[in-house]
């Protein structure tokens, strides 16, 4: 039986024609995800709701120092096939030896999931051909995965203001090690197809959802929870954007009661705001073939994120057929824990479970709630610290530095500080007014040197990164408040003078246009005037 | 690897192969015996469709009769081992099951050699291997010329 050479099935053909039967226009989203109770989104003819189904496959890379099975490194961007052993290449007479600190990744990850996790797991072969899978098949755990049965909990806001918050909860089906295959540059003018196998054997873990969710915000959210857990454990770091974080959307929609439909496979999705889309634009591909008499054919589709839609990838040939076989060359692998830790053992062999679970950081759900009991903010602000990059531990610098109250503080780092960064596109750790500039900034507002207003104008400044400090810039601007008490009244009696017409209707009892005098004043002081102050001093005038 | 392992290994990959086989991942098979009993009829499973699909997936070239005979009597030999009551048994997939695997540090002890592993390239651009735009499909059995060419 003779082996022939690179022939087999199409696998992931992606088509490069024009971008199929997408419509230009993005769809809208009519899908009213009720957060409260499923998701009901409208069909077209608004006859009978739609139930969409969500599950999500997603693929995280270990970080850590060398690949999965072999002593090359894992590193991103370095010079074409500089970091592949002969293993990682498929040269015949090399075997796979499992890297300790990938099984230790896994552990975390299934623990900080609330997954069991089992003592004893096997390792299979996924046979496909593909130019970057050099040995035809990937070493997986099909049968027998390392974690099983467990959960992800996150928070959705159920409007867009952010002001209500609700938490859902998907099902983990299993967490699996697997190798990652190498990387394919597709050169069409030559009709030909580079090869990088530096990312060939890497460690990656797949964590397998359960089809619990129904929308495309749903799913972002998920994932962008996971993606912090995982951040945060330190078992990958999870950047979309560099592919060290895949994810595959499974879509199906049904009516409620019926069984589920037939289901796609969404790939190609390179960051959460196109998972949103991608599954969104598939939900809603789905109910418009369904509502006009068509059928939704289980295959798997690219998301073309310039066109906002799904495209078919794969050829013809429905289901894979992998051959999935134990790996012959690895015994199963055996984890321990506190009871069943074996005397005498050398510590480097082995996996302690319960060792590992001690020394879990805290995850994001439990920071989230540390903060809200610690600095009594609302739980929506705990959600923006802890999902924005360092802007906890620029919230928390600035509290020990001022006197001000958490809950004052809040709002200048999420409102001023946040749209800034936002603006510009910058991290907490970018940000061009330091946590010690706020801190000042905020004290000299806390001490009554600088009113609110004014204390926005020096932060502006501050912004601009010149250097200054925010008292010299207090100086230079002459923003102090006016201490004086006669010259804020003399300031007072002027504007009293030149606005009879309000002086009347105060007068009158209409006691809401003081704020207008209160206004003017500060417009004449330029934002020097303390307004409780000036509405006692204008108080008292009036009243005389 | 020793006679004596590549042995062993051969049994498994049968094995396998018995398994997926029964496993009924096939379009054409037409074994449909459930549990343990008599030698099923190995020789009706072994049919046209299930050799395309093969040759399909493993690439595989059986050639004329004689292979595909040869394919039928390593069935056969598996299959004797239905004959074993192997209830509540768990099955043996591999030989290493008692060894301890091996956990290796995450150390970098590879790598760096781009010019060797390249050397086995027919073609290469820049460092690169260089593969077809994308996984050429076998033809369909009718246009195959090859397929059991000998018999």
């Amino acid at each position: 039986m003779a082996a022939r050479g690179c022939g087999g099935v199409w696998r992931r053909a992606l088509q490069r024609g024009p971008g199929g039967s997408c419509s230009a226009s993005r769809p809208r989203r009519a899908v009213a995800c009720n957060a409260r109770g499923g998701a009901v989104p409208v069909g077209q003819s608004g006859l009978a709701p739609w139930v969409p189904v969500v599950g999500l496959e997603i693929h995280a890379q270990i970080t850590s120092n060398s690949k999965l099975f072999s002593g090359s490194q894992v590193q991103f961007a370095a010079p074409p096939n500089s970091l592949v052993s002969f293993f990682d290449a498929s040269l015949p007479g090399t075997l796979p030896v499992l890297n300790r600190r990938c099984v230790e990744a896994a552990v975390m990850t299934g623990l900080a999931l609330n997954c069991t996790i089992n003592k004893k797991s096997l390792f299979d072969r996924k046979h496909y051909f593909y130019a970057d899978l050099p040995a035809g098949y990937q070493i997986t755990q099909q049968r027998v995965p390392i974690a099983v049965n467990g959960s992800l909990s996150y928070s959705l806001c159920i409007d867009n203001k952010m002001s209500q918050m609700v938490t859902k909860t998907v099902r983990i089906k299993q967490i699996q090690l697997e190798q990652d295959s190498g990387k394919s540059l597709h050169d069409d003018a030559r009709s030909q197809t580079l090869v990088d196998l530096n990312r060939a054997g890497v460690g990656l873990m797949e964590v397998v959802m359960e089809p619990d969710m129904c929308c495309g915000e749903e799913a972002a959210a998920a994932v962008r929870e996971l993606q912090l857990i995982l951040q945060t454990l330190g078992s990958s770091q999870a950047i979309m954007a560099e592919g060290q974080l895949r994810v595959d959307a499974n879509v199906s929609v049904h009516h409620p009661g019926e069984p589920y439909g037939v289901r796609t496979e969404v790939k190609n999705i390179n960051s959460i705001r196109f998972l949103t889309k991608a599954v969104d634009y598939e939900i809603q591909r789905q109910i418009k073939e369904l509502e006009n008499g068509g059928t939704v054919v289980n295959e798997t589709r690219a998301f073309d994120s310039k066109l906002g839609c799904t495209v078919p990838m794969r050829d013809k040939e429905g289901k894979q057929d992998y051959r999935f076989m134990p790996e012959p060359n690895l015994p199963p692998l055996i984890l321990y824990d506190a009871k069943s830790l074996p005397a005498n053992v050398n510590h480097q062999q082995v996996v302690n479970i319960d060792w590992i679970h001690e020394r879990l950081p805290d995850l994001p759900s439990v920071k989230r709630a540390k903060l809200v009991e610690l600095y009594g903010i609302l739980p929506e602000h705990s959600f923006t610290l802890v999902n924005e990059d360092g802007l906890m531990e620029f919230f928390e610098d600035v509290v020990k530095r001022t006197q001000m109250k958490p809950k004052k503080v809040i709002g200048w780092i999420l409102s001023d500080l946040l749209s800034h960064l936002k603006q510009h596109s910058l991290t907490a750790n970018e940000s061009p007014i330091s946590s010690f500039l706020l801190a000042d900034l905020l004290n000299l507002l806390e001490n009554g040197d600088i009113s609110s207003s004014a204390a926005k104008q020096v932060f502006e400044e501050l912004w601009k990164g010149e250097g200054k400090t925010p008292l010299e810039i207090v100086k230079e601007k002459q923003l102090e408040l006016i201490q004086d008490q006669e010259e804020l009244e003399q300031i007072c009696q002027a504007v009293i003078d030149e606005r009879e017409k309000e002086v009347m209707a105060i007068k009158e009892g209409n006691k809401k246009v003081i704020n207008k005098l209160i206004g003017l004043v500060r417009k004449a002081t330029r934002g020097r005037a303390n307004p409780l102050l000036v509405k006692q001093i204008l108080e008292k005038k009036l009243s005389e | 690897m020793t006679p004596r392992n590549r042995f062993r290994w051969r049994v498994m990959r049968v094995l396998a192969l018995c398994r997926w086989l029964r496993g009924g991942t096939v379009r054409a098979l037409r074994l449909g015996a459930a549990a343990a009993s008599s030698a099923p009829p190995s020789q009706d499973s072994v049919t046209v469709e299930v050799l395309d699909h093969l040759e399909r997936l493993a690439l595989v070239d059986f050639r004329d009769a004689e292979g595909v005979e040869r394919l039928r009597e390593a069935v056969r030999f598996a299959e004797r081992l239905r004959e074993v009551n192997t209830e509540g048994i768990e099955p043996l997939d591999s030989v290493l099951e008692d060894r301890c695997l091996y956990l290796r540090e995450d150390d970098v002890t590879e790598g760096n050699c781009t010019a060797e592993l390249l050397k086995n390239a027919r073609e290469k651009v820049e460092e690169y291997f260089v593969a077809p735009p994308g996984n050429i499909p076998l033809p369909e059995l009718e246009e195959r010329d090859t397929f059991l060419k000998g018999s």
